[in-house]
């Protein structure tokens, strides 16, 4: 446990006390007391800056489950300290906007400490070195988010989006953790590190594309990629702090830093490649498309983001082309640098912009491009902000989307020059499609801008348009800085935390020394390219009425969305109709699969090995053990033959305490004692839900039916005590017991052994035991108390 | 409550002076210290003598519920009033955090250590982390017998009363 373990702890630890705090304490906004966390967290981070920048990687482990290999084993570079502090430092801005976009009467403690275990576990994500470990923060990620986009739970649009994200990221978490294992398989390790240091072993194996495969899948359905973008555009229903928190400036990017995190190691295969490099540019050009078209002004930014993202992997992509082709050209570096700036610049703008639009929300009361113009006058500083951002996100000069976008250009020019046999006849496609996708991103810009604060003043909007308060202001006008200042002097970010992120992305220890210049001269593609995109979008833009109705030929039904709902639908009709086949209700029904199933097993298993029966080493039966085995049989007979369930009952406590009377003779204390306990309660439980239990059904007394029971049950004991003897006769492994023996004092210096067992050699099934037993509980509270009532809503009842 | 219902539906007219009965008051009260205090001392016996977490809970679940054979609910209520539902959950809280906390001290997750301390009158004393653990386990264990055998006797009233309702 160091320093840094504890700061991405921090968030979840804080969130236990937020938890506790909101439920006493209403009087203060209870934002004011998550912010100092992720600003802690910040400070804390910038104070690695000087040795991460100085080429120097922080290591430092902690011991979790080391026999299994996975520890949290905390690694820092460039990259990960780049995603590091973009997640804190972000997250101070968006914990600061929330405190004025989100009001007292919502839920503020679900809120708070939804958030804060999302900041851990992407923290998590970002800095682990242990795949098992990044895979764990992952899927919390993927469970925080989903609690996050369904905080409104009682609008079924939220619940929709909520269940579309976890469904498809987390289909896409479990593909990777399929990857991560292969990975293992080969490399024996679970150290990213470790890994490393064998990709000859990974080039040759056989197993390696199917890792790549299971691990693309993760990172593109996390980063909404195409064909998968389709759940972020619906988790947008979350309040709007969380989308420009999770959907816009930090959780989507966790697939890009897997993408980034493994190029190194994949970089050999063309399938990662290719599938990085073209995934990307078809959900820019696509996702950029899309974008124009919506209302929804969040819909707007959704799609937009995902197109970034497409921006971003595809430069990732042509980053591992060059490591794949092994020339460290300047191609290559620039592609890697440009994708780092960026993911920086991508944060700044769209971060800024999910908050304005939010304002916007907040204040007028509607999201809808319709409904919504002439705001300028009236939020001045709104306006202000809009403009420069989008502005940089469209590449306009001076401001840092530009310089990214340029770069992007260049990478994407350079590629289609240089010589690669593979994708000679393609090679051209690259740039127009860059261009093609920047184009819309010009156009849906310039529609935001137009469209919520220019034009005529809409009279109709739910609430008296207003400027926002100062308070929600901060935290986009500190982006909208940023994206000024990180466009006339980009230079401060290069040497300090581009340059190492992309040295860690290509995993090389050569200073890069990056200059990011604004102007490359008269013969510079890019510059042409920027142009273009400026002079087309224009008319494009102005144009729009003519082209806009290419739109409506889209046909409604071969759509990813629909594609995704009737998969839904059908499958859960299927399932439904699966168990609705066998599900009867009655547990003798299910007693009776289960047994039949069990004599089935165990009588094929009989025909399949031959099992041998010794006598020899079985000890000798005391008088005892058979009076006690008498007692029992008596009971038995009792409960067959009896009409009373009252007297079966008892005669069942019978057998339990006999039972446990032979334990004591077979001095297994514990068990005795533990079997004693059970039959106590188990008898008062059946006495209490004795009036609850059906009258005796006609069919119980059918021959038939009995003549079924009595066949399996039969067939069951006879299984069981054939299965005893021969477990007993033939031994396949020696007895652990002895292992037991020796080590209970010296490695958990104890003098019970059961005990030890459970509390410590074997602690984490007891762990899960307690675990069930507990929700077992809490199962049967629900089914007693929550009635359906008249109207089919589930309502609990609540009385003394 | 359950009893005097029980004893209604086969028959007993007079079930009142029964559940009134003194001495059944009486001694549950007594074996109730009784079965307190060994399901305790089976519990913390537990690391060197047959016991422990599990046993120790039903143990004490098993005391409870013969209070509620003498007395009813609403006393019952009334003499543990806690809610089962957040002892299950203090119960399970202290259980996944004791691992976690051995972990903050550089052990592996779930490396019980143990530690030997000297006590006035007890002499030497064993300190496990493991019987924190374990102390989760009770709490757990004992928590959820009451809430299901509590449900199940609530229920039976509400059906008896409903009953009543009707005829």
């Amino acid at each position: 446990m160091t320093l840094i373990h504890f700061a991405i702890l921090l968030p979840v630890i804080a969130a236990v006390f937020i938890g506790v705090l909101y439920r006493y304490y209403k009087d203060v906004h209870l934002g004011w007391f998550v912010l100092p966390v992720p600003v802690l967290i910040v400070a804390y981070l910038f104070t690695l800056i000087p040795t991460v920048s100085s080429n120097q990687v922080i290591f430092e482990s902690m011991q979790f489950m080391p026999r299994i290999g996975m520890n949290f084993d905390v690694y820092i570079d460039g990259l990960s300290l780049l995603f590091a502090i973009l997640i804190s430092g972000i997250g101070a801005l968006v914990v600061l906007y929330s405190i004025g976009y989100l009001s007292h009467y919502e839920k503020l403690g679900n809120f708070y400490v939804y958030l804060l275990i999302f900041m851990t576990a992407m923290l998590g994500v970002v800095l682990n070195d242990n795949v098992l470990m990044l895979y764990l923060f992952w899927e919390l990620t993927s469970i925080s988010s989903f609690l996050l986009i369904a905080f409104w739970f009682n609008r079924e649009r939220s619940i929709y989006g909520a269940q579309k994200s976890m469904l498809i990221t987390m289909f896409g978490g479990f593909l990777m953790l399929g990857g991560f294992i292969s990975l293992s398989l080969i490399t024996d390790t679970f150290s990213i590190r470790g890994m490393m240091e064998q990709i000859p072993a990974i080039q040759e194996n056989a197993l390696a594309p199917l890792a790549i495969i299971l691990i693309l899948f993760g990172a593109f359905t996390k980063s909404a990629q195409f064909p998968f973008y389709v759940w972020l555009p619906d988790a947008m229903e979350a309040p709007t702090p969380v989308s420009a928190y999770l959907h816009s400036a930090t959780m989507v990017k966790a697939g890009l830093y897997v993408v980034a995190r493994f190029t190194p190691l994949f970089a050999f295969s063309e399938l990662w490649v290719w599938a990085i490099l073209l995934i990307g540019l078809v959900t820019l050009v696509w996702a950029a498309f899309n974008a124009v078209k919506q209302d929804d002004l969040k819909a707007v930014l959704a799609f937009s983001t995902v197109s970034q993202l497409g921006l971003i992997m595809s430069l990732l992509g042509i980053g591992a082309l060059g490591v794949h082709s092994g020339a460290s050209e300047q191609v290559f570096t620039i592609a890697v640098v440009a994708a780092v700036f960026h993911l920086i610049n991508h944060a700044t703008f769209k971060g800024a912009l999910f908050m304005i639009i939010g304002i916007v929300d907040h204040e007028t009361g509607t999201r809808s491009l319709k409904r919504l113009g002439g705001l300028m006058t009236i939020m001045p500083i709104s306006f202000t902000m809009t403009v420069i951002t989008s502005l940089s996100m469209a590449g306009i000069p001076p401001f840092n989307g530009f310089l990214s976008k340029e770069l992007f250009l260049e990478a994407m020019f350079s590629i289609s020059e240089a010589d690669f046999s593979v994708l000679a006849d393609v090679s051209v496609l690259f740039p127009i499609l860059a261009i093609v996708g920047s184009i819309f991103t010009l156009v849906y810009s310039i529609i935001l801008i137009r469209g919520i604060f220019l034009g005529k003043t809409q009279p109709e909007t739910p609430k008296e348009p207003k400027e926002a308060p100062m308070l929600m202001l901060i935290s986009p006008i500190v982006l909208t800085v940023l994206v000024i200042v990180f466009g006339l002097f980009p230079n401060i970010l290069s040497g300090t935390i581009i340059d190492p992120a992309a040295m860690g992305i290509l995993n090389t220890s050569e200073p890069l020394n990056t200059e990011i210049s604004h102007w490359h001269g008269w013969d510079s593609p890019a510059l042409w390219g920027t142009v273009a995109i400026v002079v087309i979008g224009a008319l494009m833009y102005l144009f729009r009425n003519t082209w806009m109705p290419v739109y409506r030929f889209g046909n409604k039904i071969f759509t990813i969305n629909n594609l995704y709902d009737q998969g839904l639908m059908y499958s859960r009709l299927g399932a439904e109709k699966i168990t609705d086949g066998y599900m009867s209700g009655y547990i003798r029904s299910y007693l009776v699969y289960i047994f039949t199933g069990f004599a089935v097993l165990a009588v094929i298993t009989m025909i399949n090995t031959d099992m041998t029966f010794e006598w020899d080493t079985a000890s000798a039966i005391t008088i005892p053990e058979v009076a006690i085995m008498l007692i029992i049989l008596a009971a038995l007979i009792a409960i067959l033959v009896t009409a009373s369930r009252m007297v079966s009952i008892i005669m069942f406590s019978v057998i339990g305490f006999s039972l446990s009377l032979l334990f004591v003779f077979f001095r297994a204390v514990d068990l005795a004692l533990t079997q004693l306990a059970v039959e106590a309660i188990l008898t008062s439980l059946f006495l209490l839900a004795f009036f609850h239990l059906p009258k005796r059904a006609r069919h119980e007394e059918r021959k038939r039916f009995r003549l079924n029971n009595m066949i399996i049950s039969v067939a069951v004991g006879a299984t069981s005590i054939i299965f005893g003897i021969a477990a007993y006769s033939n031994r396949l492994f020696d007895s652990i017991s002895q292992f037991y023996i020796d080590n209970v004092y010296d490695l958990a210096s104890g003098g019970n052994m059961v005990n030890v067992i459970l509390v410590d050699f074997r602690g984490m099934d007891t762990l899960f035991e307690t675990l069930v037993f507990g929700l077992a509980g809490l199962g049967v509270f629900i089914l007693l108390r929550l009635r359906v009532n008249r109207k089919g809503e589930n309502e609990f009842e609540e009385h003394a | 409550m359950n009893l005097k219902s029980t004893l209604k539906k086969l028959g007993y007219a007079k079930v009142h002076k029964q559940m009134n009965d003194v001495f059944l008051k009486y001694t549950a009260k007594v074996v109730f210290l009784i079965i307190i205090t060994f399901s305790i001392n089976l519990f913390f016996s537990g690391h060197y003598t047959p016991g422990g977490g599990f046993v120790g809970g039903l143990l004490a679940a098993a005391a409870i519920v013969l209070l509620l054979l003498a007395y009813d609910l609403k006393t019952i209520n009334k003499m543990i009033p806690f809610d089962h539902k957040w002892l299950i959950a203090l119960g399970l809280t202290l259980s996944v955090f004791v691992p976690l906390v051995l972990m903050i001290f550089g052990q592996p997750f779930f490396t019980h250590q143990a530690l030997y301390i000297e006590l006035p009158i007890f002499g030497e004393v064993p300190i496990h982390t493991a019987v924190f653990f374990d102390v989760g386990v009770y709490i757990t264990v004992a928590a959820t017998t009451l809430l299901i055998i509590t449900l199940l006797a609530t229920e039976q009233a509400m059906s008896d009363s409903e009953g009543a309702d009707r005829s």
